[in-house]
């Protein structure tokens, strides 16, 4: 076989084993040695990626694409799916990410959920969506890709309502589990279409074959799995779950709805770019819905005063720059801002969290202030993803956000301005944060706390096991963007190391290399630009309602409108199909016939009258009936 | 004079006949019972005729099954009747209607 490519199957089943031993033996390990089982697994599962990606590297450029069959998972008739791995450069890139971003904070976890009462259950919950997230990127299939794609979404919902005892998060939970719902139904739509048109669902015959689809079939199908990325990675119009998807702890938003599931649609996106280069049409929707999600959830961010509602808001944003990139045909940009996104922010996110746990649960920008000097780790660490996200060079996120606004031009200057724009609210609302939360008053302690067990106390660093996490997150942060430089073509290791996968598909940026400068040094100025208006603004002051704008602080009414639309026309079309469809029609239907036969059944039964004679007479008749019958036939 | 098998067969029929009228007309169980005896006697008279007529066994065979069902009816219906005159003053046909729908 292909030696160490094999190591690729211990990727997913590693973690999977994790989640069969805690769901065996979770309560007898408890806390902390659950945590520490789960975290194990995930890291095996990393090193494995680790040697797979080695293995990869041993072969050829053009032969570093393998299928690694498991079992045969659905024989039935002319639908045969494996259970197998497509293991090629961009699968091992997303399995190594998941994996090693997955570990860190399967182990900044062990720290910020210590004595929780339902602490094996998050790690078993946490290595199941491992394992969900590692068959999504791994599978060689749509539906094995389906399989992991639901059971993420599952793990997500799981995850967002885990305290379920208190009142938001479960229905945040309900809300996300609901809104991805409709996403995944264009999923479904998609894989239906393949195959009908196809006859198959592995993504390397249905490539091979694409060109027998025609361009209409290839458009819906295309934005079909659109709108199953749409669900999943938080665009328009199916973004709302995410800012609610917060109600869950804090190392999930970091994990799940910020570094690995919500870019499962970008992955998705990518794994179908060479249907997507056929499909004009879904790229310019999709590079327009991703702008439009980047312009306006920044906007939103902007007045934002929960801690984790602006990085939630900063997460949907930063999606759509990755949806730019994949409308602009730049998957391997695409991919490069989801690596470095999944480092900075996931940074953010435990930064945030290590700042609620100091805290004891406080969420509120505008209660914090001066945490610098309590929290000095944490600090350093958040200013470092600061930094990062707002595009100051050289930190990972100008070279991705560079690339990507590169791509954009390309594209369209349209598309690019909107992204700059973005890009200066995004350097602006992240400066905001900051400095609400570890510059200024230390107005944590003029505020009155609200629950009980915090009051008086004073903030505190985090344990070293979040702390490791954050660190090396930070340092990931600043070096991220090492890994695809774009000053000559030797230093673009990612879309290199891409490129087999894409190859064809990729669009040639035509632009001259001075203007290629001119646009990072732009982009650079815009950050920096960005950070200095952020500073200024809030040095000294908490409120500023004219930058604070009702509408901003509502998102648009977005929500509201939503409630409005499913509460109005939606529960009425619900209920004429309560009550006239269903209650009428169909119940109708079956008690009617019931009705039938009961009424049969009353007037038959008046022919039973317990009398032997009437019987007698009955059969009397019977037999003299048959006689006739026979004796008319005969003659 | 021979008797040709037209006679048995108008005696067998004219015996069924009876039977017949008797059950459907008679109130007395134990006389509809000897109704119905007398039926299957026609219906065996008919059979050996037929038999004989034929110069077919099948016929006489027939017989010995009607017979050994007449015998097995006598037990279960007279273990009825019984049980019926040990529940009840009489045993009229038209008293018995518990299995009425």
């Amino acid at each position: 076989m292909h030696s160490l490519v094999d190591a690729a199957v211990f990727v997913p089943a590693l973690p999977l084993g994790g989640f069969l031993v805690l769901l065996l033996a979770g309560r007898r390990l408890g806390d902390p040695w659950a945590g520490w089982l789960a975290t194990g697994a995930t890291t095996g599962g990393f090193a494995a990626a680790v040697v797979t990606y080695a293995a990869l590297l041993s072969h050829g450029e053009d032969h570093r694409s393998f299928t690694q069959t498991l079992f045969t998972w659905l024989p039935a008739g002319g639908l045969r799916v494996n259970a197998s791995l497509l293991i090629d450069p961009l699968s091992v890139t997303m399995a190594l990410f998941v994996t090693g971003v997955g570990a860190l904070i399967h182990l900044y976890s062990i720290g910020y959920m210590r004595g929780d009462p339902d602490f094996p259950k998050y790690f078993l919950y946490l290595n199941l969506f491992a394992f969900s997230m590692l068959a999504l990127v791994l599978g060689d299939s749509l539906l094995v890709t389906f399989l992991g794609w639901e059971g993420v979404g599952t793990c997500s919902y799981l995850l967002i309502s885990f305290w379920f005892e208190r009142e938001r998060p479960p229905a945040a939970g309900k809300k996300a589990f609901v809104t991805n719902r409709v996403g995944d139904f264009g999923f479904l739509l998609a894989m239906f279409l393949v195959f009908g048109s196809l006859g198959t669902l592995r993504y390397t015959e249905v490539f091979a074959h694409a060109g027998q689809l025609s361009r209409g079939t290839v458009t819906a199908i295309t934005l079909l799995l659109f709108l199953g990325a749409v669900g999943k990675s938080a665009q328009i119009p199916l973004y709302i779950w995410l800012p609610d998807a917060m109600e869950g702890p804090t190392p999930v938003s970091a994990l799940i709805h910020a570094a690995t599931m919500v870019t499962a649609g970008v992955y998705l996106m990518a794994r179908v770019s060479p249907l997507l280069s056929r499909a004009p049409d879904t790229t310019t929707t999709i590079a327009v819905i991703g702008v439009a999600t980047a312009l306006i959830a920044a906007t939103i961010a902007c007045a934002q005063d929960d801690i984790k509602k602006v990085l939630a808001y900063s997460t949907i944003s930063q999606l759509g720059y990755m949806f730019l990139a994949v409308g602009a045909g730049a998957y391997a940009a695409a991919v490069f801002h989801m690596v470095t996104h999944a480092f900075f922010k996931a940074l953010l996110f435990l930064g945030a969290g290590s700042v609620i746990h100091g805290l004891h649960d406080e969420q509120d920008m505008k209660r914090m202030g001066g945490l610098r000097r309590w929290m000095p780790v944490t600090a350093a660490t958040f200013i470092v993803g600061w930094l990062a996200i707002a595009g100051v060079p050289p930190f990972a996120g100008f070279w991705s956000k560079d690339a990507i606004l590169l791509n954009a031009y390309d594209k369209s200057p349209v598309l690019w301005a909107l992204g700059l724009v973005t890009a200066l609210l995004t350097a602006y609302y992240m400066s905001r944060q900051v400095h609400l939360v570890f510059f200024g008053r230390e107005r944590w302690r003029e505020a009155d706390r609200h629950d009980a067990g915090g009051a008086g106390a004073e903030p505190h660093e985090a344990p070293w096991t979040m702390l490791v996490a954050l660190v090396t997150l930070a340092l990931l942060s600043v070096a991220g963007g090492a890994l695809n430089l774009p000053f000559t073509p030797k230093l673009k290791v990612l879309e290199h190391w891409l490129h087999p996968v894409f190859g064809p598909t990729l669009r040639e940026v035509s632009v001259g290399s001075g203007l290629e400068v001119g646009l990072a040094l732009g982009s650079a100025a815009v950050a920096l630009l960005g950070v200095a208006l952020g500073l200024a603004a809030w040095r000294g002051r908490v409120e500023r309602p004219a930058l604070e704008p009702e509408v901003l602080r509502r998102a648009w009414y977005v929500d509201e409108a939503v409630s409005a639309l499913v509460a109005g026309p939606g529960t009425e079309a619900a209920e004429v199909l309560a009550d006239k469809v269903d209650a009428g029609t169909i119940d109708g239907a079956v008690n009617g016939l019931a009705a039938l036969v009961r009424g049969a059944g009353t007037r038959l039964r008046r022919v039973q009258t317990g009398y032997v004679r009437n019987y007698a007479l009955g059969v009397a008749c019977g037999a003299v009936l048959l006689l006739a019958y026979a004796v008319v036939r005969a003659g | 004079m021979t008797v040709s098998a037209g006679w048995y067969l108008t005696l067998s029929a004219v015996l069924f006949t009876i039977g017949a009228v008797g059950l459907l007309v008679r109130r007395n169980v134990l006389v509809m019972f000897m109704c119905v005896e007398l039926m299957l006697n026609a219906a065996n008279l008919a059979f050996v005729t037929f038999a004989r007529q034929l110069d077919d066994i099948g016929g006489q065979s027939a017989v010995f099954f009607v017979l050994v069902v007449a015998a097995a009816e006598v037990v279960v219906g007279l273990g009825i009747i019984v049980a019926i005159f040990r529940r009840r003053a009489g045993a009229t046909a038209d008293d018995l209607n518990l299995l009425k729908g």
